[in-house]
């Protein structure tokens, strides 16, 4: 995809990360995308989401598929490799490079074409594996890159600019992951930075799948009076469930237990230390209980409400290299002689041939 | 019903000659019922009295209560193919017996199970009948049903031991080896081998003027599948990293892989905090991309160096092979014609981003789903070109198991120094049965290829790095891994790029990375196994085959010079063909390409990619599924070229 490199304007010291690093660090070249396109905010989002978290940029694989949301690995963090694929398929690939190498940040962009239509069978299934992937679909109910069909995330009665309505029912990625086991569970809006970065942060601490629906509208195909997806639309419907501060560093002490103040303060211990700290859920939300999230849910999607915030999250199952016992090492870092059982086995294999 | 009983084998014409050590037994059964493992018995049991044996399965696609056949050649000259005779036929299923009587040649043998009354059938006095009691027998001496079934095959497996001379102490010592620490199935089955054997031995005169004399002509050799021996190559090889789909016949690849890498491929132990230490990959911050530890239901079975997914399709299992592979894992899946089909669009990719995978085709008989457990070479053309533009692969044709070991190393040595898909085409007759090969070899100085890759110190010495510049002599250009370096750090895409890596749409940019790619496909030539070539003097033309083939092709053009007609033989081994598949395309007025599909690929590919004229190659071509017979080639061969 095109990309033009972006002027270095001098200015005051930006502050920097534990690492050192600025903004800036986190930053790529210049996006190509409509002006105004919501996928250029969920961009800005995780700059300043992977810098808050103090990545090293090298330690992250940014991934994605094809289409308008696809080609944003290009235009942030430019000291980690990327890999756009082929439409639909980025789990797949994904998965393979986290079976290589397990101790990097696998970031995976998809749309909502590429990954709840094209590549709907490989999120299920990714979402089932719990690989280690922060998985966004960068959501705005239509194919941009083809020109504004409509995709799977349309909601039924969501009208296209010429009028036509969707009469299909939406493929919500927050229900489906649900249904199939998801660890980690997120919906943001990319206008809203404030309420999308601390969810960002706490897919990069996730031990497993990390699912984050963003709607992120689509300035020149799905944004106008009767679409569902617009800047407008999404404002209006937006209710935020949870309240998330950023994932709190592995506290000194043992991590508190999961507990739900009504309308207050919630922490969640994670599998890799530290806590998710709620500022607020709703009485009777326990972002920790599968069914009672399922109910809010549907609650909220029966009242045509668009739910975000850390919906759902369960720290407690084993991503697909402690399924399958796989070593600690990156696989691609396994010295040869500890791979190749050699002559004398061969010879011993043999024996049964015989 | 009388003429059916045991009729003394006297009786019936004698054949000819007494072929001690050169005949072929068929073995006709219901699959599903335990017979694949008797037959393997039998097999094995003339396999270590020295004598050359090869095995082949006509299974039906089915799991139970299909017929099916085993066919075994014993040749004491070593020669494997199928061949059109059937001397001795075991007709153990009452479904098949009309076919499988008509299918004996004259003078001939059938040995049927007499327990219960047989439906009319043709009869035929230029054979032999043999009947053995088998299910009676069976049933007099087991109790349990289940069992008696599994038995009544090894009861068969005695009777054919007595016919045939197998010697009864070897099966013994079989036995003894397959129930180590069974000791009550070891005694059943040994019980229903005697209970063969003596009766056979009792009712006819043994030996049949067909059977097996000790020899030793199977030393240094194994009786391997090929499905077993491309595991045991990616094993030795280091693939870390599997993906696939289950599909017939390229399963066994990966039940053989995932139990070789159980056994072998235990992780060091790390200390316990070793892992927690090694893994800060942020600076004293909130969040770190460590690896999971807590969680699993098992937290103390051991770790292993390999991770196998099975995948969702084998979109998938491509997918996470090529992400294994540009993550510098040697990764691989192993599938069959319609999965091949899958795969095309990420090959593509891996193609053109420049990313080694390596996949294994078990070719059956397509098209569609085809027939899965009939085997063909008719995807030789989809695997040559695979995916859409302009793309092309560098294949691998192992004729047998041992070529399969050695060529899945040589798949992943490629794969990453030429930095793209290798495809080890194999087929059913490889891959499922068991062959008669020198037993595999290896060099512990072996060392893998990893081909061009900058590690963080070959970066920091460098000013800047630029993916797709700087090609060497191969056309291939240094890669990076993620992880090392952000100097290092580039973008992949299969969407138009330059040199730089960068995208582009520029006409002369595009090109000069496509027309890289081309010539990069033509260089990799020289680090393919290069073809086989057998001159005879005074031959006035060539016969070429590829892979599974070329055992049939090349006792037909044996066979052939013997009477007097005289061929050069070429097996090519790879695509794409080297200088030396040209030439001798270009030493011969007339060539003929022997190959198991309907439409000449290989004769196809030949004529496309080395300009040779189409006219002058001659075309036989086997493709009803099952692994073609010399006879077929000879009359293949001999109408191609005139006697
Ligand atoms: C196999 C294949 N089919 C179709 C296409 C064409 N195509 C490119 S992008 C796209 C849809 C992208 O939609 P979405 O994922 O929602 O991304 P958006 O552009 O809306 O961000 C399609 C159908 C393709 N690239 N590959
Ligand atoms: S077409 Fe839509 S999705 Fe694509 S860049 Fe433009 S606004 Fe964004
Ligand atoms: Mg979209």
């Amino acid at each position: 995809m095109p990309s033009i490199a972006k002027p270095l304007v001098p200015r005051a010291p930006l502050p920097r990360n534990a690492l050192g690093l600025t903004v800036r660090d986190y930053e790529g070249p210049m996006s190509t995308l409509c002006a105004g396109c919501g996928h250029d905010s969920t961009t800005a989002a995780l700059v300043q989401a992977l810098w808050q978290s103090s990545i090293e940029p090298h330690r992250v694989v940014k991934l994605s598929g094809i289409g308008c949301s696809s080609k944003t690995p290009t235009y942030f963090l430019r000291g980690a490799h990327g890999f756009n694929s082929v439409h639909g398929r980025m789990v797949p690939i994904a998965t393979g490079a986290n079976a290589a190498n397990r101790d990097l940040l696998y970031l995976g962009i998809s749309g909502d074409g590429d990954a709840l239509s094209i590549g709907l069978g490989h999120l299920c299934h990714g979402i089932r594996r719990n690989v280690r992937l922060v998985h966004l679909i960068e959501n705005n109910g239509v194919y941009g890159l083809t020109k504004g069909q409509f995709s799977p995330g349309a909601d039924r009665g969501s009208a296209s600019p010429r009028g036509e309505r969707n009469d299909l029912s939406p493929i919500d990625p927050m229900l489906l992951g649900l249904s199939l086991g998801a660890t980690f569970l997120a919906r943001g809006f990319s206008a809203d930075k404030v309420h999308l970065v601390p969810l960002l942060e706490a897919a990069f601490a996730h031990r497993g799948f990390a699912l984050i629906d963003v709607i992120s509208p689509c300035v020149q195909f799905n944004n106008h009076v009767g679409s569902t997806k617009s800047y407008a639309a999404t404002r209006a419907r937006e209710v935020q469930v949870t309240d998330l501060l950023a994932p709190i560093a592995p506290a000194a002490g043992p991590p508190l237990a999961g507990t739900v103040p009504d309308g207050g303060v919630l922490d969640v211990p994670m599998a890799g230390g530290g806590e998710l700290r709620f500022r607020s859920v709703p009485p009777g939300y326990d972002p920790t209980d599968r069914t009672s999230v399922a109910v809010h849910l549907a609650e909220h999607a029966g009242r045509g409400e668009v739910p975000t915030g850390l919906l759902f999250v369960d720290e407690s199952v084993p991503d697909v290299h402690e399924r399958h016992r796989s070593t600690q090492q990156p696989l691609n870092d396994v010295p040869f002689e500890q791979l190749c059982p050699g002559a004398g086995t061969l010879d011993a294999i043999q024996a049964a041939y015989r | 019903m009388s003429s059916l009983t045991a009729t003394p084998w006297e009786a019936a014409g004698r054949p000819a000659r007494a072929a001690v050590n050169d005949f072929t037994l068929s073995i006709a059964t219901v699959n599903g019922t335990g017979s694949a493992s008797a037959n393997a018995l039998f097999v094995r049991a003339v396999f270590r009295m020295g004598v050359p044996v090869s095995g082949k399965n006509l299974l039906p696609s089915n799991i139970q209560g299909m017929p099916t056949w085993y066919e075994v050649r014993i040749s004491g000259t070593g020669h494997t193919a199928r061949t059109a005779e059937r001397h001795v036929v075991a007709a153990m299923n009452a479904q098949t017996l009309a076919q499988d009587v008509a299918a004996v040649a004259p003078g001939g043998y059938v040995l049927y199970d007499s327990t219960a009354p047989l439906p009319s059938m043709p009869l035929r006095d230029d054979v032999t009948f043999l009947g053995v009691p088998l299910g009676h027998l069976v049933a007099e001496t087991f109790e349990d049903p289940r069992q008696r079934v599994l038995l009544r095959n090894v009861g068969y497996v005695g009777a054919l031991a007595a016919l045939l001379e197998v010697d009864p102490e070897t099966v013994a010592a079989l036995l003894e080896e397959r129930f180590d620490g069974r000791p009550a199935l070891r005694q059943a089955n040994e019980r229903a081998f005697e209970l063969g054997y003596d009766h056979a031995e009792a009712l006819f005169d043994c030996p049949l003027p067909f059977h097996v004399a000790p020899l030793h002509a199977t030393t240094g050799k194994v009786l391997l599948d090929g499905n077993t021996a491309v595991a045991l190559g990616c094993l030795y090889a280091g693939a870390t990293v599997a993906a696939w789909y289950p599909i017939t016949p390229a399963t066994s690849v990966m039940d053989h892989f995932t139990e070789l890498c159980t056994r072998y491929r235990r992780a060091a132990e790390p200390e316990p905090d070793a892992a927690a230490a090694a893994a800060p990959t942020t600076a004293a911050a909130p969040t770190t991309v460590a690896a999971p530890t807590g969680g699993t239901d098992e937290p103390s079975a051991p770790r292993g160096n390999y991770l196998i997914l099975q995948a969702e399709d084998e979109l998938a299992a491509i997918g996470m092979a090529v992400g294994a592979g540009w993550n510098g894992a040697r990764a691989f899946t192993a599938t069959s014609g319609p999965g091949l089909s899958l795969m095309g669009e990420m090959l593509g990719l891996a193609y053109y981003a420049e990313i080694p995978v390596v996949v294994v085709d078990v070719q059956r008989s397509g098209p569609s789903t085809g027939m899965p457990t009939r085997t063909q070479q008719a995807d030789l053309v989809e695997a040559a070109y695979a995916s859409h533009g302009d793309t092309k692969h560098l294949l691998l044709f192992p004729a047998d198991p041992h070529e399969c070991f050695d060529f899945a190393v040589t798949a992943f040595d490629c794969a990453e120094r030429c930095q793209t898909p290798v495809l080890l085409l194999t087929d059913f007759d490889i891959g499922m049965n068991d062959w008669l090969v020198p037993e595999l070899a290896w060099d512990d100085a072996y060392r893998p290829d990893r081909g061009r890759v900058l590690s963080a110190a070959d970066l920091a010495g460098m000013e800047q790095y630029l993916r797709y510049s700087d090609r060497d002599a191969d056309g291939v250009a240094a890669r990076t891994l993620p992880g090392a370096d952000s100097k290092g750090a580039y973008f992949t895409r299969g969407s138009g790029h330059d040199r730089l890596g960068a995208y582009t749409e520029d006409p002369d940019r595009y090109r000069e990375v496509v027309d890289h790619l081309a010539a990069k496909h033509t260089a990799a030539a020289g680090r393919l196994p290069p073809p086989i070539v057998e001159h005879r003097a005074g031959a006035r033309a060539g016969v070429i085959a590829f892979g599974s083939t070329d055992a049939a092709a090349r006792e037909a053009v044996e066979r052939m010079a013997a009477r007097g007609m005289p061929m050069d033989y070429l097996r090519v081994r790879s695509f794409p063909f080297q200088p030396a598949v040209r030439e001798f395309l270009d030493g011969h007025d007339r060539c003929v390409v022997v190959e198991q599909n309907r439409d000449g690929q290989l004769r196809a590919l030949l004529s496309t990619e080395t300009g040779a004229a189409i006219d002058r190659l001659g075309s036989v071509r086997c493709y009803g599924g099952l692994p073609p017979t010399v006879e077929e080639i000879v009359d293949g061969i001999t109408a191609e070229l005139g006697s």
